[in-house]
């Protein structure tokens, strides 16, 4: 089996080869063409939002999904979140010595298919090999451009008392697909991460009630509670939600019930929070619903005038609990 | 078992709930004690506490395994994870529990080979994988747990393997009951009893908190309706006056317990007196691995000497947090110098410890007052 080796970081023949072997296999663009020292393409007037993330996840292929994936869908929604259109990305890769031709060829090949469906391009990049044992297989860091339409302002200050909070769908499976690869559980086959590009769906959204959306926040690493808390902080509004309304697969509620994880911590990649006035409610609904990725979504509670900075959260029962930032790491319980 | 709808949960919290109140008599103060720290977590995640009576209080025991774990077998577990031929196995909480002078996941820091297990049946592969090492597994934990253990410890020696061994300090539940009782330092009015310790215990080990100390108690399941039930059941025991060990998990708590699993404790262990955090040592409340098993326990393969003396740290009140004299707020440390991301005691440590629970869901969040 061929793999890399520290001569095709080197900037000479063998960097070549790498980049027309690979990366222009599945790159292909005007932009990136000229394999220029960067990409140079023309602006338009207006608002730009500009986002970067390292992927560094741990296995590098996981059910449903790998590294490559995380790093186009991770941006591209960064970029979602802040109303953007995504336009460009660019693509720094750190492979490890040792890394078989093959997993690479996957992992870019998957890059190139989330770039077409998030309808982006990826129009720079950069690859540098390190020696075996210095990072694990392959890092990823990517960057994005994305271009604000006028008349969207998506942000912490436009959050006010008496919004609605919606969440696109269940939250957890990517935790746990990943983790329970990790570790070498032996889960339901149906439990798949929930990587995707969101821009679509989120732009169908925005082109239909743009101004009455306040903001919009993926629950990633530290999950819906992180994020739930930080927007009453942020915001300066109480949070209520309801329990029994979060959508969770009950493969991952299983997980949970076992190794005593609060699924509200669980990181997730394909989801998102919309907060929005009441009377877009409906209609913001029916157009998540009309995506796949979005097919599950609920309105899960409202923003408040009271309770300045708490998230309450509804039990079944009707008791009340308070949602904090996630602080430790979650681990297995005992017992 | 067939799952509750929403509207069913909320109908059936409704109805125990009145039959709650119409059990407490308006003013008087009723102390229950939830042994279990799974138990503690679920009534804050399910927000029980606002629910109930004003009356009725709920305080937390010593059923957190990670908080009961005594400062000298942490300092032991450190001694031996400073060995370059050790690697300890455990379970994740284990990690941050502070020793007298240092922590597992600091000792990993600076270079500790430590291995987080999901299940102690793991220790098998690692015993193939590093043939070399020695892997002494943390085996702590109640009867739910040493069942668990039981079965590893089994399957090591069946393998035949030389490596493994376990550093133990199992605690049984019923004699820190009866331990709390006897010390009669805070007033307690019925127990609600661990639902998974249960499942292999049974009813009977419990019949003395009826019959000798006259309190009502009753075993209960995990989430709001079962502890609600539970509840009911310790107040009707109360009015009746007719003591008895309740059970409201019949779905999976057997009244003579898992007999397989107590003939495989049996076997592999012999009870012992041990040592609780912040209590003091207990009369017949550890276990020890029988003789035919002495080549796995670490503490007899490989004795150690540890080089300091073991210190408790300063101010903490674990120990009467663990016994229910006072709430971890009531603790000078709580939420100062003492919080969840720097914990001192073992309490705040561990998922299920109670200050813990208290400080993830009410302190840190602003305080636990939410206004309707």
């Amino acid at each position: 089996m061929e793999r890399v080796r520290l001569v095709h970081g080197n900037g000479g023949r063998f960097s070549h080869e790498l980049t027309e072997r690979f990366i222009l296999k599945y790159f292909t663009n005007d932009l990136l063409a000229p394999l220029h020292d960067g990409a140079q393409f023309p602006v338009t007037a207006g608002r730009m939002a500009f986002s970067t993330d390292s992927y560094v996840v741990q296995p590098t292929f996981f059910p449903g999904g790998n590294i490559g994936k995380l790093a186009v869908c991770g941006t591209v929604n960064d970029l979602a979140m802040n109303g953007a259109i995504p336009q460009y990305l660019s693509c720094g890769l750190i492979l490890e010595e040792g890394l078989a031709f093959d997993e690479l060829d996957e992992i870019l090949h998957t890059m190139s298919d989330m770039a077409k469906a998030a309808n982006v391009q990826i129009v720079t990049g950069d690859t540098k090999v390190v020696k075996k044992g210095e990072v694990d297989k392959i890092y990823i860091n990517t960057a994005g451009i994305g271009i604000i339409p006028e008349g969207i302002d998506i942000g912490p200050h436009r959050v006010k008392a008496g919004m609605d909070i919606i969440l696109s769908g269940a939250i957890g499976d990517h935790s746990i697909a990943v983790m329970g690869q990790r570790f070498g559980l032996d889960l339901s086959d149906a439990l798949k991460t929930d990587c995707a590009p969101l821009n679509n769906m989120v732009h169908a959204v925005l082109d239909k009630v743009g101004p009455q959306v306040a903001l919009l926040r993926d629950p990633t690493r530290g999950g819906l509670g992180t994020v739930l808390k930080e927007i009453a902080d942020q915001s300066q509004v109480g949070i209520k939600v309801e329990e029994s309304a979060i959508p969770i697969h009950a493969e991952v509620q299983s997980v949970c019930d076992i190794l005593g994880y609060d699924p509200l911590y669980l990181a997730n990649e394909g989801k998102v929070v919309l907060v929005v006035d009441p009377s877009v409610t409906d209609e913001v609904l029916s157009i998540l619903h009309s995506f796949e990725e979005g097919k599950e979504s609920v309105l899960i509670g409202k923003t408040l005038d009271k309770n300045i900075g708490k998230v309450g959260l509804q039990t079944a029962i009707g008791g009340v609990r308070l949602i904090d930032l996630l602080g430790e790491d979650q681990v297995p319980r005992i017992c | 078992m067939k799952k509750l709808t929403l509207q069913e949960k909320q109908n059936s919290a409704d109805a125990l709930l009145k039959r709650i109140n119409a059990l407490h008599e308006p003013g008087e103060t009723v102390r229950l004690m939830e042994v279990c720290g799974t138990h503690t977590v679920s009534i804050f995640r399910e927000g029980l506490r606002q629910l109930l009576p004003s009356g009725i209080e709920l305080v937390s025991g010593p059923g957190c395994p990670v908080c009961v774990t005594d400062q000298t077998y942490m300092d032991k577990a450190l001694a031996y994870a400073e060995r370059d031929d050790v690697i300890i196995a455990t379970f994740g909480d284990m990690l941050k529990v502070p020793g007298s002078y240092s922590s597992l996941s600091e000792a990993q820091t600076k270079g500790a080979h430590i291995h987080v297990i999901y299940t102690p049946l793991e220790v098998v592969e690692l015993s193939k994988k590093y043939p070399d090492k020695k892997i002494v597994f943390l085996a702590i934990g109640f009867e739910t747990t040493i069942a668990v253990i039981c079965a590893t410890v089994k399957a090591v020696h069946a393998a035949g393997l030389k490596n493994v061994f376990f550093l133990v300090s199992h605690k049984l539940v019923p004699p820190a009951l009866r331990a709390l009782l006897d010390k009669q330092e805070g007033h307690i009015d019925g127990f609600i009893l661990p639902g998974h310790v249960s499942v292999i215990i049974g009813e009977e080990p419990y019949r003395f908190l009826p019959e000798e100390y006259h309190i009502p108690s009753c075993i209960a399941g995990f989430d709001g309706l079962e502890i609600l039930s539970a509840i009911a059941n310790i107040l009707e025991q109360r009015k009746t006056g007719n003591f008895v060990v309740g059970n409201t998990y019949h779905s999976v708590v057997m009244q003579k317990g898992n007999p397989v699993a107590q003939a495989m404790i049996k076997e592999v262990y012999d009870v012992c007196d041990d040592a609780w955090r912040g209590i003091g040592v207990i009369p017949n409340s550890g276990l020890r691995l029988k003789d035919a098993y002495a080549a796995y326990d670490v503490e007899r393969a490989l004795p150690i000497q540890l080089e300091k003396p073991s210190l408790d740290p300063k101010g903490c009140q674990c120990g009467r947090v663990l016994q229910g004299l006072i709430k971890p707020s009531e603790c000078p440390l709580f939420g100062k110098s003492c919080t969840a991301d720097h914990p001192v005691g073992a309490c705040m440590v561990s998922v299920e410890g109670s200050c813990a629970a208290w400080y993830k869901y009410g302190y840190s969040s602003g305080g636990s007052t939410w206004e309707d």
